[in-house]
């Protein structure tokens, strides 16, 4: 992916997690992925269309997610309580409007949808020429992962060349 | 949570009451508590749009916080239909889509401010004091903060 498309997603990221964990963050490994995603513990997928399409799945093992709600919560939450859950949902809806934003305002114009939990166990398929990115923020609850899959959508295909996430 | 000198209705010396709009039940919460900590009331609360307008015209309250991207019906559309019922009502928008194009459209439709997710008590303190105008007043209260 062009780091145009990517580094709003890093700021983005940044400061919405070091706003509600009061602590700064770290980026730790950055890889690419081809093969299909495997969910790490609590995800929340928000998937995007128009300009560029594709989708975000924001993840962290349950004992982080439960440390991260319980901070942005101001209270202590059990990783069963469901609020964990929505807290990981939040903050990628969070995460990523913040990115989609900065994005709209470079000219790039998006649908973003609800987030939702992703709770199968592998992500849908990447398609043959889209890889994805993944980020791994290192954080004082520990490792949150962002995983963008994204592509040019069909509106800007033909004036640019497709775009792997 | 930082506790700030409560903002009362000036006709009445009430509690200036709330509806929270939001599809994250953890959102609704935290706006809660934020407003809880402006000594606010929460009048009612509904996760999309539709649901809204039925809970706006139910409860009347005095601000309704508002998010842009819910399923069934986004909170611009939905601002707009309360405004339409209710040309009075004081709606902001609180989302992480605050893009240039999205705030334009919700202030263009009825909307009287844009608040950006994630929401810091300090700014959306002073944009319901700005919102309310001379219909809110800043209650003193000794040791409160902002």
């Amino acid at each position: 992916m062009k780091m145009e498309l990517i580094q709003p997603f890093i700021n983005a990221a940044d400061a919405v997690l070091s706003q509600g964990l009061n602590s700064p963050m770290e980026i730790g490994n950055l890889t690419m992925e081809k093969e299909a995603y495997r969910r790490k513990g609590v995800a929340a997928m928000v998937e995007l269309s128009g300009d560029i399409e594709g989708r975000v799945i924001f993840d962290a093992a349950p004992q982080t997610a439960a440390k991260i709600a319980s901070q942005l919560a101001g209270m202590e939450l059990p990783e069963s309580d469901s609020l964990v859950r929505e807290a990981v949902c939040e903050l990628a809806n969070q995460v990523i409007g913040n990115a989609v934003a900065t994005l709209n305002d470079q000219g790039f114009h998006f649908r973003v949808h609800p987030p939702h939990l992703h709770t199968s166990e592998h992500g849908p398929k990447i398609t043959p020429n889209t890889e994805a990115l993944v980020l791994c923020f290192e954080t004082s609850s520990g490792s949150v992962f962002m995983n963008i899959a994204l592509n040019y959508g069909s509106s800007v295909k033909g004036s640019a060349s497709s775009v792997s996430a | 949570m930082e506790q700030f000198s409560p903002i009362k209705r000036s006709k009445d010396g009430q509690a200036v009451r709330y509806l929270i709009v939001d599809d994250s039940v953890f959102a609704r919460k935290n706006l809660a508590r934020i407003i809880e900590s402006f000594g606010g009331e929460i009048a009612g609360e509904a996760g999309d749009g539709m649901t809204a307008i039925t809970e706006y015209e139910r409860c009347k309250p005095d601000i309704a916080l508002m998010d842009i991207t819910m399923p069934q019906m986004e909170g611009i559309e939905a601002a707009e239909k309360i405004v339409q019922q209710n040309p009075d009502a004081r709606i902001v928008m609180v989302s992480s889509v605050g893009y240039q194009e999205n705030i334009v459209a919700a202030l263009q439709r009825g909307a009287r401010h844009f608040v950006q997710k994630p929401v810091k008590p300090e700014v959306l303190y002073e944009v319901i004091k700005y919102v309310l105008g001379e219909d809110g007043v800043v209650a003193a209260t000794a040791g409160a903060g902002a």
